[in-house]
């Protein structure tokens, strides 16, 4: 895609908005629609949005494969972990009013923000890597075929 | 048939009853959606459109959960900012909205697994048609049964 | 009423939608069908009130979702073969089924019904009582993340699971190994 000079700008200009919006999306889903979930689509959107214009070495520059790798994990352990730690505080499986005993529902949002963090990372980990597996292997049908 | 009291008229009769016909639109709606992708799912030989076809179902089955969800002049489920909820605003249910958003997400997840099966399908049997996948397949049954039948008493 | 014929309107272009798709021999329309498809759903969702599911329907399945299908499309190959077999039979069990599944819908309550059965149970407890539990404005996020927290927790784990299977199967990682081992016998 080495000649379209105003999709290459264009992307430029968004895919950082992406990321953004979709931090937004993250920490705004307690008050409006929106959550871990959405916002992990939408940040690996923009990843393969930077990866389909710019080629798939680009993007694995700025985001390498072993990181992608590790968050898919990493979001889950980041998930049962905050169980595991309300375990530890001496209350049950995730419940989240360990975490301010005294004023039950700051604990809620603070336990809400954990595992929706958690949610976050596996969603754009999971979206990443199978982008990267799908676009790694080299295509069967050439350009000028579509 | 469960009839819900004993006061209401039979089923037959409900049929040509407006209201039960505006209320019960969206079910045969989506039927009609799923019945296609199940169409799609049997009747096309190819699996990428196969895939879709289940992605269409998939669709389907979500909208009748939501579509339980939803209240006659009700919102969405978000109170205001203040928090200062008005008792008499009706909000739709909940609950199918948390089990079908975390459906979608679990759901490109496991067609992403699906079209993975696809690719590698076309690598080893270089088609992804299934009457041709078929007729390999019976080919591949045939010679393992010359190469080792006899060994195992008949068919391998 | 007027969300009804929304509603209606919307389905029928669903399904037009739908009927295109089963008729497309080009792979590549079919997969740009389905992403007009999944953002009527994302409409359809709206007029529902489900206003987190339209947004991760949107963002799933116009977005991820074609671009992995287009990813497979040029692994594989463009054209759909012209079918072999004739969609009598297919058309008849389809048909079938749909019928099932319509007198299945005679027993049910009234589309937006207050008092059917799903309005009465745990739904209305979780809109009442977290106000107070959780004090935080979308019932849909306290629900994910707080009350059915095991759910989520689980769902989040069968997309770990899913990602982890698509990279063993494509990935390349099993292919390179097997290679490297050749090498060295």
């Amino acid at each position: 895609m080495q000649h379209h000079l105003i999709l290459r700008v264009i992307t430029k200009l968004l895919v950082s908005t992406i990321i953004l919006f979709s931090l937004y999306v993250q920490f705004h889903g307690d008050f409006s629609p929106g959550g871990g979930f959405q916002a992990g689509v939408i940040m690996a959107a923009a990843f393969i949005f930077y990866g389909l214009v710019f080629g798939l070495e680009n993007v694995q520059r700025v985001f390498p494969p072993w990181i992608v790798h590790r968050m898919m994990a990493l979001g889950v352990m980041i998930y049962a972990g905050t169980g595991f730690f309300s375990m530890f505080l001496g209350y049950d499986y995730l419940d989240y009013n360990a975490f301010a005993p005294h004023h039950p529902s700051h604990g809620q949002h603070y336990g809400i923000l954990a595992v929706e963090l958690g949610v976050l990372v596996t969603v754009t980990g999971v979206m990443v890597a199978i982008y990267y597996a799908f676009a790694g292997r080299p295509p069967q049908v050439s350009d000028e075929d579509w | 048939m469960a009839v819900k009291s004993g006061t209401e008229p039979a089923v037959a009769s409900h049929i040509f009853d407006w209201d039960f016909v505006f209320g019960h639109a969206n079910y045969w709606l989506f039927i009609v959606l799923m019945m296609t992708g199940l169409y799609i799912v049997v009747a096309r030989g190819n699996l990428v459109k196969k895939i879709v076809g289940l992605n269409i179902f998939q669709v389907a089955v979500f909208m009748l959960y939501i579509s339980i969800g939803k209240v006659t002049g009700g919102t969405a489920p978000i109170f205001p900012l203040d928090m200062k909820v008005d008792p008499t605003v009706v909000y739709s249910n909940p609950l199918p909205h948390v089990l079908i958003l975390t459906a979608i997400v679990v759901g490109i997840a496991t067609t992403s697994l699906g079209l993975a099966l696809i690719v590698r399908i076309k690598e080893a049997f270089d088609t992804i048609e299934e009457d041709e996948l078929l007729l390999i397949e019976r080919k591949l049954t045939a010679a393992d049964n010359r190469e080792h039948g006899p060994a195992m008493g008949g068919r391998a | 009423m007027i969300v009804t014929i929304i509603d209606i309107l919307l389905f029928f272009m669903l399904v037009m939608t739908a009927l295109a798709i089963v008729n497309r021999r080009r792979l590549f329309s079919v997969v740009m069908l389905a992403g007009v498809f999944s953002l009527l759903t994302a409409l359809l969702f709206v007029t529902m009130d489900a206003v987190d599911v339209a947004f991760t329907e949107a963002a799933v399945g116009a977005g991820i979702s074609t671009v992995l299908m287009l990813g497979t499309i040029a692994q594989t190959s463009r054209r759909e073969k012209d079918p072999t077999r004739s969609g009598v039979l297919p058309f008849f069990v389809v048909a079938v089924t749909g019928a099932a599944l319509v007198y299945g819908t005679l027993d049910m309550p009234n589309f937006g019904d207050p008092n059917a059965p799903a309005q009465l149970h745990v739904g209305p407890d979780y809109l009442k009582n977290s106000v107070e539990d959780m004090d935080l404005p979308n019932v849909v996020t306290s629900i994910l993340a707080s009350y059915r927290g095991y759910d989520t927790l689980g769902e989040t784990a069968v997309v770990f699971t899913a990602g982890i299977g698509v990279l063993l199967l494509i990935s390349g990682l099993a292919g390179r190994r097997r290679r490297e081992d050749e090498e060295e016998n």
